[in-house]
């Protein structure tokens, strides 16, 4: 075991901070000169209308865009051009607005694929499917196997997950995020979609993720329900800006939210 | 209640997949007996063209079963030689979506460089090593200059793209080792030859070694290609990366790193595949034709699937032969170069997504 190269963050810490980033495709701002931090072991919500760059945002931060001015730091370090693999080796999971899962294969292969960083031995080793491989393929069938049934998909292990029903699906994703045992887990519209019950069942997966796992998570939402019940600070872009930023509390009676959701008379 | 549950016990007399399962053989043995009846009854006469055609090859196969035992077991070895080729190209398909116009060169440069390296006074089974070396070489190099610069490009792009590699390797291939054509280095890499004859059905079937070596070593290779895909790290790592691009990025897998390993599989299946066929015949660039034999196995068992293209590939060479055999005299013989194609096309036509296509689940 090496040492972490990393400070050890204690809760509270500031874990991923964005610093004035800015992102364009030609002529189209997505984002401009945004802010904000994430502390160790929050809940943080990331609002806005349609087309106010959220997306853009959690993509630059676990590294498909690369801001195009300003710096992200995640855990006290400046990162340059860093790439997908990378900010997932540096402990970002994410899941996707439309679902993003390996249709073909398994529940349970889809959730062992979350695994791929935890395991290392060669392709000798591999190949043959025995000693040190097959020591380690067991030892995470055994960390899956927890994560299936804290989510409680048992009865979907072996499903293809093409066939599975929409709000599965999105249980699936959020077990393979899960799997990487993430310092940061990023939800894209991790109930969208969904029925009440559906909401309320990964509500309170997000809860137990946050409080059992101590994982601090970052999570756009659309429905302010749940997104008043279940973070505590929001920050709320429009049109690439960031508008407001504070408690949910705060952010709901603030003017220019109020103007952005509701609009304005002009 | 009682209404449903009597819906549910009124089954069919014979289970429904039973029947769906008969139906195609049900189909063959009423045709077969409706031909018996009207060769009996004297509607088709002997030597006319529907007997010869629909009639004869099949009293021929029943009179003499030691040359359909011989015929199929041509077949089959050269199937499973086909699956093996086919599996290069499923490897690549797989992973990264590109149909590698390059395979069979692929085979024909891994051949040389084996056969090239032995003629330069290397032992033959270092050369064999070094031949691996140079196929990993090979992969890394395909990934830095054509893969990665090209990524996020159409797919055509990156077809017309293993052209260039195509026409590259033929041209790198000519000058190291000169066009004319070498013989595979059997004996050195412990190859069996020879022939034993068998009697079976008071006839005789002649079984060359060397075909059960080829049988017995690329179903071994297909064998422990298939497990590994199946159900280890990379292989999962594999699939998720043919399934979706992002989401594979999302869990750290480095979709640079998988291109090599499957560009690297490809190459030592070309290598063997070139042993193989090289053995059977030369090492030549005639030998990249072969590869052109694995599309009509491409097209029955999917581009997808493993189990596909070993199946696909049986069929292919099982059919061929049969063909060649027993039909091909009535078109004058060689039907061999082409009638895999029209097998695939008279599948094609029934099931076009092949025989273990992925199916495309997709919501709307």
């Amino acid at each position: 075991m090496r040492a972490p190269d990393h400070p050890i963050l204690a809760k509270g810490d500031v874990l991923l901070a964005v610093e004035n980033v800015s992102l364009g495709f030609g002529g189209v701002k997505a984002l401009s000169d945004v802010s904000f931090d994430i502390r160790k072991g929050e809940i943080r919500a990331i609002i806005g209308p349609n087309g106010a760059g959220k997306t853009s945002m959690l993509n630059c931060i676990n590294g498909f865009y690369h801001p195009t001015d300003g710096r992200i730091m995640f855990q006290g370090k400046t990162r340059l051009k860093m790439r997908p693999s990378e900010a997932a080796r540096g402990g970002i999971a994410r899941t996707f607005q439309n679902v993003a899962l390996f249709k073909g294969m398994s529940t349970l292969d889809n959730i062992m694929a979350g695994r791929s960083l935890k395991m290392k031995t060669g392709f000798f080793w591999q190949l043959f499917r025995h000693g040190p491989a097959m020591r380690e393929e067991v030892e995470n069938r055994k960390v899956v196997e927890g994560i299936i049934d804290f989510l409680e998909i048992q009865h979907i292990r072996k499903v293809p997950v093409g066939k599975l029903p929409y709000g599965l699906q999105k249980r699936v994703e959020l077990g393979r995020a899960l799997a990487m045992e993430p310092q940061l887990l990023l939800l894209d519209e991790p109930m969208a979609g969904m029925n009440l019950e559906e909401k309320e069942d990964m509500s309170r997966f997000i809860l137990d993720v946050n409080q059992q796992f101590g994982t601090t998570i970052a999570l756009i939402e659309h429905d302010m329900g749940v997104v008043m019940d279940l973070s505590d600070r929001v920050v709320v872009l429009e049109y690439g800006r960031k508008i407001a930023d504070g408690k949910p509390e705060e952010v709901k009676r603030d003017q220019r939210v109020i103007d952005a959701y509701l609009g304005v008379a002009h | 209640m009682a209404d449903s549950a009597a819906v549910a016990s009124r089954k069919p007399l014979i289970d429904r997949r039973v029947t769906k399962a008969l139906r195609v053989p049900l189909i063959l043995a009423g045709i077969a007996i409706l031909l018996v009846l009207l060769v009996q009854g004297g509607v088709i006469a002997r030597g006319n063209l529907v007997y010869n055609v629909l009639v004869d090859p099949f009293v021929l196969m029943v009179e003499a079963p030691d040359l359909l035992l011989q015929t199929l077991w041509e077949g089959l070895v050269a199937g499973v030689l086909y699956a093996l080729i086919a599996l290069g190209f499923v490897l690549i398909y797989k992973a990264s979506g590109v149909f590698n116009f390059a395979q069979g060169i692929m085979v024909v440069f891994a051949a040389l460089t084996l056969v090239g390296l032995h003629e330069k006074g290397v032992p033959a089974f270092l050369a064999l090593g070094l031949a691996i070396g140079v196929m990993f070489l090979l992969a890394v190099a395909v990934e830095r200059v054509v893969l990665r610069p090209l990524v996020n490009q159409p797919d055509i792009i990156l077809f017309m793209a293993t052209f260039g590699l195509t026409y590259f390797l033929v041209g790198l291939g000519e000058s190291i080792f000169g066009g004319n054509p070498k013989v595979m280095i059997t004996d050195q890499l412990f190859l069996p030859r020879g022939a034993t004859d068998l009697e079976v059905f008071g006839g005789r079937v002649t079984i060359q070694h060397l075909d059960v070596a080829a049988a017995v070593i690329a179903t071994i290779m297909i064998a422990v290609l298939a497990v590994f895909f199946q159900y280890t790290r990379i292989g999962r790592a594999l699939r998720a990366v043919a399934d979706s691009h992002k989401a594979a990025l999302s869990v750290g897998i480095s979709l640079n790193q998988i291109w090599v390993v499957v560009w690297f599989a490809a190459g030592v299946v070309a290598l063997v595949t070139g042993i193989m066929w090289g053995a059977r015949s030369d090492v030549s660039f005639a030998l990249e034709i072969i590869a052109f034999k694995a599309l009509p196995v491409l097209i029955l068992g999917g581009f997808t699937s493993i189990p596909g293209a070993i199946i696909g590939g049986l069929i292919i060479g099982i059919g061929e032969k049969l063909g060649e055999f027993y039909w091909g005299p009535l078109l004058g013989g060689g039907i061999e170069t082409w009638f895999a194609y029209v097998i695939a096309l008279i599948f094609l036509l029934f099931r076009p997504q092949g025989l273990f296509g992925e199916k495309i689940i997709e919501r709307v």
